[in-house]
């Protein structure tokens, strides 16, 4: 396609690879993440002069399966994209000052063409596999939230623990009443004990989730005992004057897992010493 | 008096981000963690109540000194449709959305200051400030 603009560059590769390394040299790709280590760096950097003079000889496949992997690189060092973008900037500029030395105008208009073609399909290559990537990251990780985000644990048979950390948003709410509602049968569930110990922030929003989903376990022919209540959280609910009589509430776990018990006519007792060791 | 902050609330995180910005300058000019959380929740139904209502507006944090004490000055800002009746809104169990209706009336009980000027058409601004004692 461009083929006049690539035997030069090809011709004159190693020229380039090595004008170009001392560009890349200069980058500053540890802005964001001092972390990374030099090897790594350097390693990152001879992969990118590797990928994209490869495009010059290398089939369509291989090079898409190489600008994946880079990508996919960038993306676990967290390394900015944006450094190579400039420095592909950088390439052109040397590039072209030795094409307008090196050929009549009419071919430098041409080549011109050509190597902005080059060029650009590199950076779209390497933009389009960046984004694809986060975008799988971002999806990856969302799934992981969500296998976390409301958890149903059998603790004693017919009780079940539901600890919530973190912000609760309509999507989680919608999560935390299908967990409570399938839990409560799939494990014969009496006594559901919510935790919000770990939830930053109570507000209207919240509260009326957990009121919903404390009738709704009612609905289903159980009870719901709220703990973990903080008391500066304890106060703002008032402030906010939301009423929670409806729902049995205990300020610790612990207490709740004592609660659930009588409520399911139990007790935990200690064993006296003689037993204990005739076991 | 210097704006710290403002956040763009179009999104369910942006509700997230002014959370965290106002725990933030709450914590570091001293409110006790009854009144972080306060001011934090405070931030949470404005910045819901954009969300909910408008289809965007802005949380805007500022720290005040009024010679005497700081203070934290809340506003959220938007162009949305409007409050037709600021007394309806302002009675607990208020609400069109379904919801408890305790926001608004909780905001002013959370904070010590709270002012609320709309027009409908226009939009809304809600200022609203905690004092450090
Ligand atoms: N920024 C706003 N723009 C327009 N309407 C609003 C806005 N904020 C609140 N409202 C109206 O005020 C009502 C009461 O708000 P609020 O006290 O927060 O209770 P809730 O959000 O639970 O309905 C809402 O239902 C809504 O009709
Ligand atoms: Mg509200």
């Amino acid at each position: 396609m461009h083929s006049s603009v690539v035997d030069f560059i090809y011709q004159n590769k190693d020229i380039y690879i090595k004008k170009w390394r001392s560009t890349l040299d200069e980058l500053d790709l540890n802005i964001y993440h001092s972390s990374i280590s030099n090897e790594i760096i350097e390693e990152t950097k001879a992969e990118f002069i590797d990928l994209v003079f490869g495009t010059l000889y290398t089939g369509e496949g291989e090079v898409a399966a190489r600008f994946r992997r880079f990508a996919d690189r960038l993306i676990y060092y967290h390394i900015p994209l944006s450094e190579f973008i400039r420095s592909l900037q950088l390439l052109r500029r040397v590039i072209m000052h030795d094409l307008e030395e090196q050929s009549t105008k009419e071919q430098y208009d041409r080549y011109n063409v050509d190597l902005e073609d080059w060029l650009d399909e590199n950076i779209n290559k390497l933009v389009d596999e960046f984004s694809n990537a986060r975008e799988n990251t971002v999806n990856l990780q969302n799934t992981a939230l969500k296998e976390l985000s409301a958890p149903l644990i059998p603790v004693f048979d017919k009780i079940c623990v539901m600890p919530l950390v973190g912000t609760v948003d309509t999507e989680r709410a919608k999560q935390i009443m299908e967990s409570l509602l399938d839990g409560i049968i799939q494990h014969r569930a009496q006594v559901v004990l919510i935790d919000i110990t770990g939830v930053p922030v109570v507000d209207t929003m919240v509260a009326h989730h957990i009121i919903k989903a404390s009738q709704a376990v009612q609905l289903v022919g159980a009870e719901c005992i709220l703990v973990g209540i903080r008391p500066e959280i304890a106060q703002t609910i008032v402030n906010l004057g939301i009423d929670l009589s409806k729902i049995i509430t205990k300020s610790t776990l612990q207490k709740g897992v004592y609660t659930a018990l009588q409520m399911t006519r139990r007790e935990i007792i200690t064993l006296d010493e003689q037993r204990s060791t005739e076991v | 008096m210097t704006t710290q902050s403002s956040v763009e609330i179009g999104t369910e995180w942006g509700i997230v981000s002014a959370r965290q910005a106002g725990r933030e300058l709450s914590k570091g000019l001293g409110f006790s963690s009854v009144d972080q959380a306060r001011i934090t929740t405070a931030i949470s139904e404005l910045a819901r109540n954009i969300y909910l209502y408008t289809k965007n507006g802005v949380i805007g944090l500022e720290v005040v000194n009024d010679g005497h004490r700081q203070g934290i000055i809340i506003t959220a800002r938007d162009q949305g449709p409007g409050i037709e009746n600021l007394r309806d809104v302002m009675v607990d169990g208020y609400s069109t959305s379904g919801g408890l209706g305790a926001g608004l009336p909780g905001v002013k009980r959370l904070m010590d200051e709270f002012d609320i000027q709309s027009n409908p058409g226009e939009g809304t601004l809600i200022t609203t400030t905690k004092w450090l004692r």
